[in-house]
């Protein structure tokens, strides 16, 4: 069984933004309007993270994509009053939409805020034309359910199946989340954990390796490739 | 409508109320039917909408009604919990005040829970929590402890209740009442066995109701103290919880009993005497409040975990430290010198006090609650603030009115003070102290006589 996860060079990553971009498309998340916007609460399952250090003029600015860490040990699956998010068998932390009762604890365990919540049908506010744009793959989430990043989800039953209709096993390569096939930089890696040839699992072990926050015990699934040297 | 002239017993005061009915009762019934009816809109307009009509936004996803949540199952501790510790520890000045504390109980309970439906997004899907529950999730225990606390303390209500109903029952047998009581009493005659039987199952659930109330905070607790957000994530959250539950259960219990006995003209059943005991509880327990506090904050403080700094610095010099400060001046600037100093407690003193550990307590759910989510630990792009919608606000008084309605339609159906216990009481009392006092008093009667 496989365990997916992805490596981020941080040492490449321009935060250009294309990952939260293509993250949004791909995955159907409606874009709220402007006051829903000023209310804080637009949705986006990728975000960039800014962080800046030291002030004028000898300011540094790091960026940092976050997805969901999809954790070995997720804090928010446990508490679940419905077992509508879970960790699936190939370590990806699911949700179940039809399931889910809104009660919103899993996002107040999230330590990351990955977890998204549909005050409203945003999906159905988007205008119409834009919604004839939506991936068919992947179905919308209705009101007063959460919603967070889920590797793509969706990808991996599709190359499963081609895989399947092919009659070959699934090879490295074939499942890659939007982000990951978007970045321009190519800073994001994705593949099979356990699989130890795999390159996300040789950067995992790579000396710049670090996850986020790892001294909660979470075990992220999201790797993080330290800079090497500060620009600018 | 009651059949027999009733007014020229002892303790007619008490039925009083059942009996006559004034324009004030119908004034009281209508304006706080208004109130819930506000409330009932507000929730039908969120149930339409969706939770977009409240003020949650990201990363604030719990707020008013969790906070409202916890306030009100808090105030649920007055009744049941200090009913059944007055009844076991045998203390005589309780019988008049114990009914009052269940109903607050009974009904705040429902209230309290009824919350946190209303703060689902998926109302519809509440079945689901019985097809899919799983026992790991902290919300499942508040469920079960909530229910059981409701079930037990609605119990403890009725039965040492069923004497009084038959008292009604035989002054009132006509209309649906008069069935209504034929039926809840249960065929009482007020024998020697029934008395027995009674006493036995009064006693047997007021200590099963005991270790109920208190699981039912510490689980209320445990669904902030087991997630890893600042500031949540404490061992002490449990019994913190049920201290503040006491703490503003009793402030509640007092504002009750102070309105009831101008109400009804209890003067002579609610004394300043019940007033100053449970004013001195209130005193321990906004004492015992205080150490929890400061042990809770010191060991954040002296830890200076960088998140949790954070949402400490929000309460003490941030954005809620307003409501901060104004928690620390409600539950101990305010009430400690009022509740320490014999000549203020009394009862406008013990209701001034009260009031304000009412308004402190829910201030201190407030802030326990939201600036914790605000303040995630990831805080470089999750800076949260939050204010509540008319609708949260609409929902919210709803709540307080329903409550107030209940109380005053339960207070209509049955006496708000116990007329079978005041009576034994006052049959017994002096008989049952004497007897304490001879079997602990070493050497009674063998003292040396003075000159």
């Amino acid at each position: 069984m496989p365990r997916w996860g992805m490596a981020i060079d941080l040492d490449k990553c321009t935060a250009c933004q294309a990952c939260v971009v293509a993250c949004q498309v791909e995955n159907n998340v409606p874009f709220v309007e402007e006051g829903e916007y000023r209310r804080m609460r637009s949705m986006s399952w990728m975000k960039i993270i800014t962080e800046t250090e030291g002030s004028f003029p000898d300011a540094r600015m790091r960026f940092m994509p976050r997805p969901c860490m999809q954790c070995d040990n997720p804090p928010c699956t446990r508490v679940c009053p419905v077992h509508a998010t879970y960790l699936n068998p190939e370590g990806i932390v699911a949700q179940i939409y039809p399931r889910c009762i809104g009660c919103r604890f899993c996002i107040a365990a999230c330590p990351y805020t990955v977890k998204y919540f549909n005050w409203y049908a945003y999906h159905d506010r988007v205008p119409a034309e834009l919604q004839q744009g939506d991936n068919p793959d992947v179905s919308s989430r209705p009101r007063g359910v959460v919603e967070k990043c889920t590797f793509c989800h969706h990808r991996l039953m599709k190359a499963k199946d081609k895989a399947a209709a092919e009659e070959r096993a699934l090879q490295p390569g074939d499942y890659i989340p939007a982000c990951v096939e978007t970045c321009p930089s190519s800073a994001m890696y994705f593949g099979d954990l356990s699989d130890p040839a795999s390159q996300v699992a040789q950067l995992a072990s790579s000396p710049r390796a670090f996850r986020l926050m790892e001294d909660l015990g979470t075990k992220p699934k999201v790797v993080y490739l330290a800079e090497r040297k500060l620009y600018g | 409508m009651a059949d027999g002239d009733w007014r020229k017993e002892d303790d007619a005061i008490l039925l009083e109320p059942i009996f006559s009915t004034g324009w004030r009762f119908y004034a009281t019934v209508a304006v706080l039917g208004a109130l819930v009816l506000w409330g009932i809109v507000s929730y039908v307009v969120q149930y339409q909408q969706g939770l977009g009509v409240t003020g949650m936004n990201y990363p604030v996803s719990w707020a008013f009604y969790i906070v409202n949540f916890v306030f009100f199952i808090g105030i649920s501790h007055a009744g049941t919990l200090i009913s059944a510790i007055l009844r076991l520890s045998q203390a005589e000045w309780r019988r008049p005040i114990t009914r009052i504390a269940e109903v607050i109980t009974v009904l705040v309970l429902g209230i309290g829970g009824m919350n946190i439906l209303i703060d689902l997004g998926r109302a519809d899907r509440i079945p689901y929590l019985f097809y899919y529950g799983r026992y790991q999730s902290p919300l499942l225990w508040d469920a079960t402890s909530v229910t059981a606390y409701l079930t037990a303390s609605s119990v403890y209500l009725y039965v040492p209740m069923i004497p009084d109903i038959a008292v009604l029952r035989d002054r009132c047998t006509r209309g649906w009442r008069g069935f209504l009581y034929q039926v809840l009493a249960l065929g009482w005659e007020g024998t020697a066995a029934q008395h027995r039987v009674l006493n036995r199952a009064v006693a047997i659930l007021a200590v099963l109701v005991v270790p109920v109330a208190v699981s039912v905070h510490t689980v209320v607790s445990f669904v902030f103290s087991m997630t890893l957000q600042p500031m949540w994530h404490s061992t002490i959250f449990g019994p913190y919880f049920v201290v503040g539950a006491i703490f503003s259960g009793t402030a509640a219990l007092l504002v009750a009993m102070a309105i009831l006995r101008k109400i009804f003209h209890l003067e002579d059943y609610l004394q300043p005497i019940h007033f100053n005991f449970l004013g001195l509880l209130m005193l321990v327990m906004v004492l015992l409040w205080t150490y929890f506090t400061f042990a809770e904050y010191l060991t954040t403080y002296y830890g200076n975990e960088p998140s949790e700094m954070r949402v400490f610095f929000s309460k003490f010099t941030g954005k809620y430290a307003p409501y901060f400060w104004a928690m620390v001046v409600f539950n101990l600037v305010i009430p400690f010198p009022i509740l320490a100093w014999n000549r203020t407690r009394t009862i406008a003193g013990t209701v001034v006090a009260s009031i304000s550990i009412i308004i402190g307590m829910w201030l201190e759910r407030f802030i326990i609650i939201i600036p914790t989510l605000a303040n995630p630990r990831l805080r470089q792009y999750a800076q949260g603030s939050y204010l509540p919608s008319i609708v949260e606000i609409g929902i919210m008084v709803g709540c307080f009115a329903l409550f107030g309605l209940l109380y005053v339609l339960f207070s209509k159906l049955f006496p708000i003070v116990s007329i079978s216990e005041v009576r034994e009481g006052r049959e017994k009392t002096v008989e049952i102290v004497q007897e304490r006092l001879a079997r602990y008093k070493p050497g009674l009667g063998k003292l040396p006589q003075g000159p």
